[in-house]
């Protein structure tokens, strides 16, 4: 009895140490990623971007005199753990904003915390439109859905001209089957056939009996809006029952592993993307001379997304009378015209930024830029 | 007849007390904490009923805690211009809805399973656990794989002299439903009928040969287990604000089994106590995980599970509870 | 037909791989009466194995069937020390015990090897190396039959067939049989159970890398959760056949997955995986015995 008396005594203790914080002069900021899990190369590149505009910042002297903290905690890749952490972030560690997440899923699930709470969120690179309208204090950097889709289906119809199409979609994906949708009704107006519309579900590993059913309907291309993780397989079993049709997708590809997956499956392969690595803008250039020589690597959109959501965050801070949540939240629905890396953000009144984007090709660990399409 | 109530009162008055007290005392966080601590207090308690009371090894736990929460979430997303009150009382009504589906759930799934033994048993809920939560992903109209969101929590109750912010309100719920669920089971395993379960549980041929319809009370004790089962979920749905068919995965299940075996099956003290050390476990861990960069917490849960089952199966608790330890070494009996 | 033919070698394939799984659910199932839940995630440790060996010896790309062979073999000698540790060390102290405490200590090593998996190797997927290249090999009723399928069918055969005549033609398969039927009497007819015992890990767990391995080279994503639902796949292909028979589990384990990719063909994806478990529930209800197993009175 004795022993599991001190034991308790001993955790006791340690809780307590572990639940003090030393009170800085630091402004706290929160952000939510998957570290680990399924995805995580989109947490891991994200955070490396919103890691760098906040040191980058603090080197410049910080917001109002004072120096950014980042506090990152893991979701794991899983929406009841980013509903979870943020709300630590927000009831326990103070911050005064948060960034994140890159899948709309678990942007979904964390939202209505931000709301509830009113500390104003900025996605990265979530792209359903619903997550913006859980409330006035989430915003986004990057495009929606409906944008993406109409990308994808003028791509098809106009740079491609297919007119049999084929959508791979994934049922446990919000951002999935949203942009599928939405490709199939933009595809369906221009003129196209969708010839097959089937499913799979995220950690499946063996594609065979779909890729089967969409072998027999012919079609010239195959959309498949999921996440890396998946298409590399996809892509690979594909070209094993000698499909020779076009793969397409979205940003959900947007990874070094989708080739180190796929290997030469996937060359050929054609998604729409927040930015491109090939761009010959100057600001673009600098920003992966910068990226490259922090971290030895060049940056995937992710990580551009994460960057830009931290500048717009530092800028709004910066522009607002003090650093209340609200008075954040309305700087960051003030911003106009933007100069960041992926673009000139202007936030509307929907909370979404309006934005370009661009097509790129597979060529092994490439993503060859092939053209923009402005909204 | 009031004389059965007298520990009921006392205990929801000293709950109540507690709740005022971390009201004012604690951060938001750590409130939350509490709430979590009470689902999972819920969780435990019910399945120590099945698996510690009457022996019947269920895997499926988080199958009927999905089912009180959609019943409560969706039940509460048709009368969005609830607020104040008439939330807080439909909200009683919802949860204990769910509850009673969970119930219906737990009958229609016992019957038929209950006839299996130990580890046919044990996968097979687990099976139906896993086809409920197939069969949340495939329904649409309860937001399919994207789970539903916002979904309204306790409102904060106003008494014209004094507003109960929203955490009492949530608190006063939860406790109300963790004291019934308590005392229910106290009593009930404590009744002269209530010995039918531990029958079950000592020697199941000897039990039929004395006349005890086995199937019968192990399917009776899957009812009462899934019902607060769901009372769990229904909670759960309205403090986390969001559930999604990924929230109650077989983990989940396994998570209210490790509260059960390493409190003490068939001890309610003992799934009290193990609720209360792993739901705050994960924030006492939190400052090691920092140093080390890794979540241990499963790790060492799997690791605790092992080394309990060797060194002392029956559990932090075994069979004995609170009560009967403070008999035993602060009153002795003259 | 040409489609249907597809899927049926797709779900062949499938089976097999599952039958390599189920072999060795079904042989600890037959001698000790437990469902070795740790049985999947010695499988993904095999695969783990293989990965970081072909990093380690650099052959990670150089395809060829010694290069397949080698990552085998290491694998199975990792995996068979495993399933010996968790034997000796977990299972049994409790052989005494009641059934109860050792289904929850086998559930506590699953996810003590998931969890500590996911420290070790990283919770992200890796690559697993190329082994072997998938090439067409011939034709076969309009279909391309490429070295994959024939590799995994030709390897899961040979597998069994070998531990057919294990069982059935050799000493130690005769004392495998006799401490299943009655431990004690085999004890007292000079048989070392525990000895046995730890073989018939050892079997069991080698099975499992050979299709840990099999997996990685057709499906090359690896991840420390990997095991959880092939396993459960495995284990209800295992009762489907008749839980302690071998052959039964082999069938069991061919039917699970020629069914799951007809229904995910013709039906619906999603329901794929409820499929194992809706079939396992039909099977335990009304024949709980399996398909080509026997009814056993309890004795009291």
């Amino acid at each position: 009895m004795k022993q599991s008396l001190k034991v308790l005594i001993m955790f006791v203790f340690a809780a307590g140490l572990s639940s003090c914080t030393k009170s800085t002069n630091e402004i706290l900021i929160g952000e939510y990623g998957s570290l680990s899990g399924n995805d995580a190369t989109f947490g891991i590149s994200t955070n490396k971007g919103v890691k760098m505009a906040v040191e980058e910042a603090n080197a410049k002297g910080g917001v109002k005199g004072r120096k950014l903290k980042l506090i990152t905690l893991d979701d794991q890749g899983k929406a009841e753990e980013a509903a979870q952490v943020v709300t630590q972030l927000i009831t326990q560690k103070n911050v005064v904003a948060v960034i994140g997440e890159v899948a709309s899923g678990r942007s979904k699930a964390a939202a209505p915390i931000a709301q509830k709470y009113q500390v104003p969120m900025i996605s990265p690179s979530s792209t359903s439109p619903e997550v913006t309208k859980i409330g006035d204090y989430i915003f986004r950097v990057c495009f929606i859905d409906p944008f993406q889709g109409f990308v994808m289906a003028k791509f098809a119809t106009e740079n491609l001209k297919f007119k049999k199409i084929a959508i791979l979609r994934d049922v446990k994906s919000d951002y999935s089957v949203g942009l599928a949708d939405v490709f199939a009704t933009e595809y369906k107006k221009m003129g196209g056939t969708i010839v097959s519309d089937i499913s799979y579900v995220a950690n499946d590993v063996d594609f065979k009996a779909q890729l089967t059913q969409i072998r027999s309907k012919n079609p010239e291309g195959i959309f498949i809006p999921g996440y890396y993780t998946e298409v590399g397989l996809i892509a690979k079993q594909a070209r094993e029952l000698g499909i020779k049709a076009v793969l397409l997708g979205g940003d959900g590809w947007d990874s070094s592993k989708l080739n180190e997956i796929g290997k030469e499956a996937v060359n050929g392969s054609y998604f729409s993307n927040h930015y491109t690595n090939e761009s010959t803008d100057p600001i673009i250039k600098d920003f992966i001379k910068r990226f490259q020589t922090k971290y030895n690597e060049i940056p995937d959109g992710l990580a551009a997304m994460g960057y830009d959501a931290a500048l717009v965050l530092i800028a709004a801070m910066e522009k607002a009378p003090d650093l209340n949540p609200k008075s954040i939240r309305d700087a960051i629905a003030q911003t106009k015209d933007f100069q960041a890396v992926t673009g000139k953000i202007t936030i509307n009144a929907e909370r979404n930024a309006s934005k370009a984007a661009v097509v790129v090709q597979v060529e092994n660990d490439r993503r060859k830029y092939v053209t923009t399409v402005n909204p | 007849m009031f004389n059965a109530f007298k520990t009921p009162i006392i205990s929801a008055l000293a709950l109540l007390a507690v709740g005022v007290g971390f009201y004012f005392g604690v951060n938001a966080y750590v409130q939350l904490t509490l709430l979590y601590v009470f689902i999972n207090l819920l969780m435990a308690m019910s399945l120590n009923l099945v698996n510690g009371y009457t022996g019947q090894f269920s895997l499926g736990h988080a199958g009927f805690m999905a089912v009180g929460a959609y019943t409560s979430a969706y039940l509460v997303q048709q009368v969005p211009s609830f607020t104040g009150f008439a939330l807080w009382f439909f909200l009683l009504f919802s949860i204990a809805a769910g509850g009673l589906l969970s119930a219906i759930f737990g009958f229609l799934v016992g019957q038929p399973s209950l006839r299996l033994k130990g580890d046919y048993l044990a996968i097979v809920t687990l099976g139906f656990g896993e086809i409920i939560r197939v069969a949340l992903v495939n329904m649409d109209f309860l937001g399919g794989p994207r789970g539903i969101a916002s979904i309204p929590s306790y409102p904060a109750l106003n008494f014209g002299i004094f507003e109960m912010p929203s955490f009492l309100s949530t608190y006063l719920a939860a406790s109300f439903w963790v004291l019934l669920c308590f005392f229910v089971i106290w009593r009930l395993v404590r009744s002269s009928r209530g010995k039918s379960f531990l029958s079950v549980r000592e020697d199941e041929i000897a039990a039929e040969a004395m006349g005890v319809d086995t199937t019968a009370t192990k399917v009776r004790a899957f009812v009462i287990s899934s019902f607060f089962a769901g009372i769990a979920g229904g909670l759960m749905a309205h403090v986390v604000s969001y559930i999604s068919p990924s929230t109650f995965t077989f983990l989940k299940s396994v998570d209210s089994v490790i509260m059960v075996v390493l409190g003490g099956m068939g001890s309610l003290t003992g799934s009290i106590v193990a609720a209360v050390f792993i739901t705050t476990m994960p924030e006492l861990l939190r400052g090691l995980q920092e140093f080390t960069g890794v979540d241990l917490r499963m790790v060492i849960y799997s690791l605790s599970l092992i080394f309990v089952m060797i060194l002392r199966p029956k559990g932090l608790f075994g069979g004995t509870e609170a009560i009967d330890l403070w008999r035993k070494y602060v009153k002795p009996s003259s | 037909m040409q489609d249907f033919i597809q899927h049926i070698i797709n779900g062949l394939n499938l089976g097999s791989i599952y039958a390599l799984i189920a072999l060795g659910y079904t042989m600890v199932y037959g001698i000790l009466q437990m469902i070795n839940f740790a049985h999947s995630d010695v499988y993904m440790v095999g695969a783990f194995a293989a990965y970081y060996s072909a990093k380690w010896l650099k052959i990670e790309n150089q395809p060829g069937p010694g290069n397949l062979f080698i990552l085998v073999l290491i694998a199975m000698v990792v995996c068979s020390l495993l399933g010996v540790a968790i034997e000796r060390f977990a299972y049994r102290p409790l052989r005494k015990a009641p059934k109860l405490n050792i289904l929850i200590t086998a559930i506590g090593v699953s996810l003590f090897l998931e969890y500590a998996g996911q420290i070790i190797f990283g919770a992200e997927p890796k690559v697993f190396p190329e082994i072997l290249n998938n090439d067409y090999l011939f034709e076969f009723a309009g279909l391309p039959i490429k070295t994959f399928d024939v590799t995994v069918l030709a390897v899961s055969v040979f597998a069994m067939l070998i531990l057919n005549y294990l069982i059935l033609y050799t000493k130690i398969g005769r004392a495998m049989r006799a401490v299943s039927s009655n431990a004690n009497v085999a004890a007292m007819m000079g048989v070392n159970v525990d000895r046995i015992i730890s073989f018939t890990f050892v079997v069991g767990s080698s099975l499992a890398a050979i299709g840990s391995v099999l997996v990685g080279m057709k499906y090359p994503k690896i991840e420390p959760l990997m095991g959880m639902m092939i396993g459960l796949k495995a284990f209800v292909a295992a009762v489907l056949g008749g839980i302690g028979s071998l052959p039964g589990a082999v069938l069991g384990a061919l039917l699970m997955g020629l069914s799951e990719e007809m229904v995910v063909a013709y039906f619906s994806s999603t329901y794929r995986d409820a499929l194992a478990f809706g079939l396992l529930i039909v099977i335990l209800l009304f024949k709980p015995a399996g398909l080509m197993g026997k009814s056993t009175v309890e004795k009291v």
